[in-house]
């Protein structure tokens, strides 16, 4: 990166050139903990080992299908603990309001989060409140950070091996269309949902089930393929999938298709990966839910990278997210 | 069997994406070879126009709208996305509409849509022109920089630069302009064209139907993709877009200037052509040195013949058109790996 060089929208985008900067940034601060990389650090305090973790919701427009600022900023916490296999405890919450902000909009805000929380059995514990001029920040800013207990430490490892299972919990891409959709008004696309939930559940169910399960991680900005490539290059191993194994629901397909989207780069917000010995895959699956899809293994060869087997039977190389998709133009 | 291999080109940006994304090429039989040709809008728009464009969106009071990947296409005095870091408005719009819609909500200032595409994409605007003077929008303008396949593709034939033995043919352009423009193709060239979909399958079928065609030496036209595309085509939508524009010369990235290949405002319409309310004057473009875009988009050359690719033209920091644009050939190469 040189140094004259600006931020862009692809560095936030979850893609490689994000991965970069928070490499350079985390550089900074180094230490064990946080040089894991996981969706939530794991600190010890006492003889109790915690999950901890925070993140920012920028989302436009608030409200979607599905969901809006307030679920999200609830939800994506929780599942950042979740990975960890912790269960969620507390949650701080911090609002930066745009001056001009109708106060009802705070007010359904504040309503939306306090039915995430309870769905996924948070408190908000503490809080924060900041006002910007106008143009300062957009609408509404959302931070929230999170605590929970770990619960199966010692049944989640910290790495993908060969042979694992690679197990989805439902469709993909349904968060980021619903988004593109509100964002459009593109009334037209009916029957598309952001996905945002709750995943402490399923995440417990799974551990339950089986005790070999050796990496989770949801999928969130630069959508699957993204999340796969940080499997591989965490586990320094290779992981190949089949395109037909990958649920798509037909409505997020065929919008994907009219808009020259592909689906594997698209977010979600309720869905993780669950890497597995290959032994226990029925198990987890089941533990997973209807909806669960094995979708491909991991394995020896081309270490930290993810091959793609296409619907046609050719290979090729899934890469991270580089820029942002645009929607076609003809 | 110690024949050529034989050569089609598949037209469409889509189609050259969907190819790389499935890994068709890597499929196929040895005897079978793909070239991608001229059909990425974003690649094709000569960097004259883009310059010309950013002298617009220089001009006082303006809006200029744009389609995403436009923005990052390099003129010879940087992008539009450098413009806009410039402090001048610059804004993506997902469709012509939404820069109309722009244009209703802020009358003192003149909101610009720079027009890429093809016939696909054109009908869209001419719908959009209409609409503007239906309620009376003044404040409106396009630049008309829209492309014509056709005209392209027999300057490509004429050219002889390089051996095309049938063509796969744009499937969404198809839906609007119906087969009948490709039997003059198939007469005067003697090639086969296929029209068909961006499913693997109906690629793969695509081919099969093509290499049938050059094996009993009968070349035609055939619809593959027959759930979008009728011979007439959409006779609606090329009412609306020769009620509005009329072909004109157009100067193409890497095909030079080519007659009729372009679309210009009707006499009725000029009010709409940003090219009348602003002419702008900007001097002819050279290339980037060492790019390819303009060999690879006649399927002379593939990204791998290109010395910058990968090096110094990536996605982050890209060169050509070829590398910015989702529909382009460099992009898809670096993307899906070929």
């Amino acid at each position: 990166m040189a140094r004259d060089e600006r931020i862009t929208l692809a560095h936030g985008n979850g893609g490689r050139l994000m991965h970069a900067l928070v490499d350079r940034l985390a550089a900074h601060f180094s230490n064990e903990i946080l040089d894991e990389r996981a969706d939530a650090a794991e600190v010890r305090i006492g003889g109790e080992r915690l999950a901890f973790t925070t993140d920012s919701y920028v989302v436009d427009p608030l409200f979607f299908p599905g969901g809006d600022i307030g679920s999200l900023a609830v939800l994506g916490t929780v599942n950042d603990l979740a990975m960890k296999g912790a269960q969620p405890l507390f949650l701080s919450l911090g609002l930066i309001c745009e001056e001009g902000l109708p106060v009802r909009v705070l007010d359904r805000v504040a309503r939306s989060i306090q039915k995430a929380a309870r769905r996924a059995g948070v408190s908000i514990v503490t809080g924060d409140l900041k006002v910007v001029e106008k143009g300062a920040a957009h609408k509404l800013f959302v931070n929230t950070s999170g605590i929970g207990v770990i619960r199966y430490f010692n049944r989640l490892g910290v790495r993908a091996r060969p042979g694992d299972a690679i197990l989805v919990n439902g469709g993909i891409a349904e968060h980021g269309m619903a988004i593109f959709k509100a964002r459009h008004e593109m009334g037209f696309m009916a029957d598309i949902k952001s996905d945002v939930a709750p995943l402490n559940g399923v995440v417990g169910r799974c551990l339950a089930a089986s005790k070999r399960i050796r990496f989770l991680r949801d999928v969130t900005r630069g959508g699957l393929a993204t999340t796969l490539n940080e499997i591989a290059r965490v586990s320094r191993a290779g992981i190949e999938v089949r395109e037909e194994d990958i649920p798509v629901r037909p409505a997020v397909r065929k919008m994907c298709d009219v808009l020259g989207f592909d689906p594997l780069y698209i977010s979600c917000e309720g869905r993780f990966v669950c890497c597995v010995d290959g032994k226990d895959t029925a198990k987890v699956k089941r533990a997973m839910g209807p909806q669960a899809r094995l979708i491909g293994r991991v394995v020896g060869g081309h270490r930290g990278a993810v091959h793609l087997f296409t619907r046609v039977g050719a290979g090729r190389l899934l890469p991270m997210l580089e820029q942002d998709q645009l929607p076609r133009i003809c | 069997m110690n024949r050529d291999p034989i050569r089609l080109m598949e037209v469409c940006g889509t189609h050259t994406m969907a190819i790389a994304r499935a890994g068709i090429k890597k499929i196929l039989p040895p005897g079978i070879a793909l070239l991608s040709g001229p059909g990425c809008p974003v690649c094709v728009t000569s960097g004259h126009d883009i310059d010309r464009a950013a002298a617009v969106g220089r001009q006082k009071g303006v809006i200029l709208t744009t389609f995403g990947d436009m923005m990052r296409v390099p003129g010879s005095r940087g992008s539009l996305q450098d413009l806009k870091r410039e402090g001048r408005d610059i804004r993506i719009v997902y469709s012509c509409l939404d820069a109309l819609e722009i244009a209703r909500r802020t009358p003192r200032r003149d909101v610009v849509f720079m027009g890429v595409g093809f016939e696909t994409t054109a009908p869209t605007v001419a719908a959009t022109v209409l609409e503007a003077r239906k309620k009376g929008i003044r404040n409106f303008s396009v630049l008309p920089h829209f492309k014509l396949i056709f005209p392209a593709l027999e300057a490509l034939l004429l050219s002889e630069a390089v051996r095309i033995d049938g063509f796969i043919c744009p499937g969404h352009v198809s839906v609007i302009t119906g087969s009948r423009p490709y039997e003059k193709i198939v007469r005067r060239f003697k090639r086969p064209c296929v029209i068909t979909g961006f499913e693997p399958s109906d690629i793969l079928k695509g081919i099969g139907t093509l290499v049938r065609a050059l094996r009993t030496r009968r070349p035609r036209v055939v619809i593959e993709y027959t759930r979008a595309v009728r011979p007439a085509g959409n006779i609606k939508a090329r009412q609306l877009l020769n009620t509005v524009f009329e072909p004109a010369t157009a100067q193409w990235r890497g095909l030079g200037v080519i007659k009729k290949s372009g679309l210009a405002f009707r006499r009725a319409f000029r009010d709409f052509d940003a090219l009348r309310r602003w002419p702008v004057r900007v001097a002819a473009g050279k290339e980037p040195a060492g790019c390819l875009c303009g060999d690879v988009l006649r399927g002379v050359k593939t990204p791998a013949d290109c010395r910058l690719f990968g090096k110094k033209c990536t996605p982050e920091h890209p060169v050509g058109p070829c590398m910015v644009s989702s529909e382009g050939t460099c992009a898809a190469f670096y993307h899906y790996g070929q």
